[in-house]
């Protein structure tokens, strides 16, 4: 009897904490679309923001956000996978190995702000990048890798060592082995951390702010010339991502309407995360299906 | 005088500073089934995965000794042992075929091995298949998963994928214990038909199976070979008071 009351009262606090957090999760995105859908519009999402009059739009910010997320998968990816992949595959068991993963783990939780501000110094300084598109990639990167290496590397363990061994006893050589057996089975894995990761790039804005800059300059959509300094492409300008200009319009904005700008582009930051991610799940299921033959 | 596929000279494997196989010397003859029984522990695994290396993938363990074929010794750190894989198979407790199609499961080895043409592979995945008996279960459904299949055929798949690469022997790990007994009498009737063009050790806990499969027969105890011996006499007129007991059912 004892045992049994145990039973429901844990059950309805799980059920309690579990109706909690959905409830927290639907009134969050509720209010944040409720307020900001009414605002959207196809010139709000194309045109240029409006510094002092009324009626500007999110376009080049959309935009940059979409291309420094490229831009940051493009560096993030190779580099995660390759590291991940010696972490699991190559790296001897030994204590400098296990140093690198603390190191790792270390990265992953810096506060965004600290890799901002060393962004500025090494990055935008230093090297001399500017605040530019390719210097926000690489301080996101800075995050990112961690991400990337830690999910390579649990992918690649989660793959049964039968399966492994499966392709070394047919005198496939572990490279093959690992892109060709490993690297499929372990992708839905993968895929997550990606998915995961780029979506922090959606939403990041205090390493950015002094990376890829506050300003955008007027973007010439017709100019697809990644050298001229006017083109969409060109990643060594200056760009304001989505998520930085709700946090400028918040708390500079000049324009009389500039709460329901902050407010119409978060809703559209909040559906282009929803997007991506139920793209690239789909994408991911795609090539899994692909690459095992299963239905 | 009969002709030798394989030989183990004073092979010892140790994982840390634990012996779990004890120089073990031992021949295999060409083109028969060799069965390795024994209680579970007794070794009889490791000394079969050391025979293609599979060990040095075991963080830890420590094999010494000669793994000899013909005159080269493969345990040998300078043998190539991508090649030295290929020449010797090996089939799992638990059937493990590739996450991929039918089809690509058996290609994937030969294709890797330099078969590129789709005429070339075609025939290859027919004649595995054929060989494994699976060929009029499968020929329908090449491109499906071979997940799809059931246990037994799953292992009969596998079985085909070691052979789609040549190997000249074929180890197989207790390749019937998790299957129901219509599938082990399949597979092992596909070793008795096997043993034609290949050398095949088998593990196996099931001493009515090494009776029914093997010409030879090990009897393996703590990391020791207590009895080595032809099959038929080992079970009918042991020489040791140990393989007595075990075979009779007395322990293990």
């Amino acid at each position: 009897m004892k045992a049994k009351t145990a039973d429901k009262i844990a059950t309805a606090a799980i059920v309690v904490v579990a109706g909690l957090i959905i409830a927290i999760l639907v009134g969050m995105l509720g209010f944040i679309l409720v307020r900001g859908l009414g605002h959207i519009s196809f010139h709000f999402l194309t045109s240029a923001p409006e510094t002092i009059r009324k009626g500007g739009g999110i376009g080049p910010q959309l935009f940059n956000s979409l291309f420094l997320l490229v831009l940051t998968m493009v560096i993030t990816i190779p580099l995660g996978l390759g590291a991940g992949i010696y972490m699991s595959e190559y790296a001897k068991p030994n204590k400098l190995t296990d140093f690198i993963r603390l190191v790792v783990e270390v990265l992953s939780s810096f506060p965004s702000i600290v890799v901002g501000l060393f962004g500025l110094l090494v990055i935008v300084n230093l090297f001399g990048f500017g605040f530019s598109l390719f210097s926000g990639a690489l301080a996101l990167t800075v995050f990112n890798l961690p991400l990337m290496v830690r999910i390579t590397e649990q992918g690649l363990k989660s793959v049964p060592r039968e399966q492994k061994e499966a392709s070394l006893a047919l005198g496939i050589s572990k490279w093959k082995t690992i892109t060709s057996v490993m690297l499929p089975y372990a992708l839905p894995v993968i895929l997550t951390g990606t998915i995961l990761a780029a979506g922090r790039v959606f939403g990041e804005a205090a390493a950015l702010l002094f990376t890829a800059g506050m300003s955008s300059p007027r973007l010439d959509f017709t100019d697809w010339n990644p050298l001229s300094p006017v083109s969409p492409l060109n990643p060594f300008r200056p760009a304001e991502t989505l998520a930085v200009h709700i946090w400028k319009v918040n708390s500079e904005g000049l324009a009389p309407d500039a709460s329901e700008i902050a407010a119409g582009a978060s809703a559209v930051l909040i559906i282009t995360v929803l997007l991506f991610n139920l793209a690239a799940r789909w994408l991911g299921r795609l090539v899994y299906r692909k690459f095992t033959a299963t239905k | 005088m009969q002709e030798i596929a394989l030989s183990a000279r004073n092979l010892s494997v140790h994982y840390g500073d634990k012996p779990a196989v004890k120089n073990i010397s031992l021949d295999f003859a060409s083109k028969e089934v060799t069965a390795l029984i024994g209680p579970s522990g007794c070794g009889k695994s490791t000394f079969l995965r050391s025979l293609n290396r599979m060990n040095d993938l075991i963080p830890g363990a420590k094999i010494t000794g000669q793994i000899l074929i013909g005159d080269e010794d493969i345990n040998n750190p300078a043998t190539d042992v991508v090649s030295l894989r290929q020449r010797i198979g090996m089939v799992w407790q638990r059937p493990n075929p590739f996450h991929k199609s039918i089809y690509e499961n058996i290609a994937f080895g030969p294709r890797y091995h330099g078969i590129k043409s789709k005429k070339k592979l075609d025939e290859i995945v027919e004649e595995s298949l054929r060989k494994a008996a699976l060929w009029d279960e499968t020929k329908d459904r090449l491109h499906k998963s071979a997940l799809a299949l059931s246990g037994g055929q799953q292992q009969r798949l596998c079985i085909a994928r070691s052979i789609a690469v040549k190997p000249d022997i074929i180890l197989m790990d207790e390749p019937a214990s998790a299957l129901d007994p219509v599938s082990t009498a399949k597979i092992e009737e596909l070793i008795a038909e096997l043993k034609k063009d290949y050398s095949i050790i088998i593990v196996t806990h099931n001493m009515h199976q090494a009776a029914r499969v093997s010409q030879k027969t090990a009897f393996f105890l703590n990391g020791e070979v207590v009895e080595y011996d032809q099959t038929v006499n080992m079970f009918s007129n042991p020489q040791k008071q140990e393989t007595n007991d075990y075979i009779s059912g007395r322990f293990g």
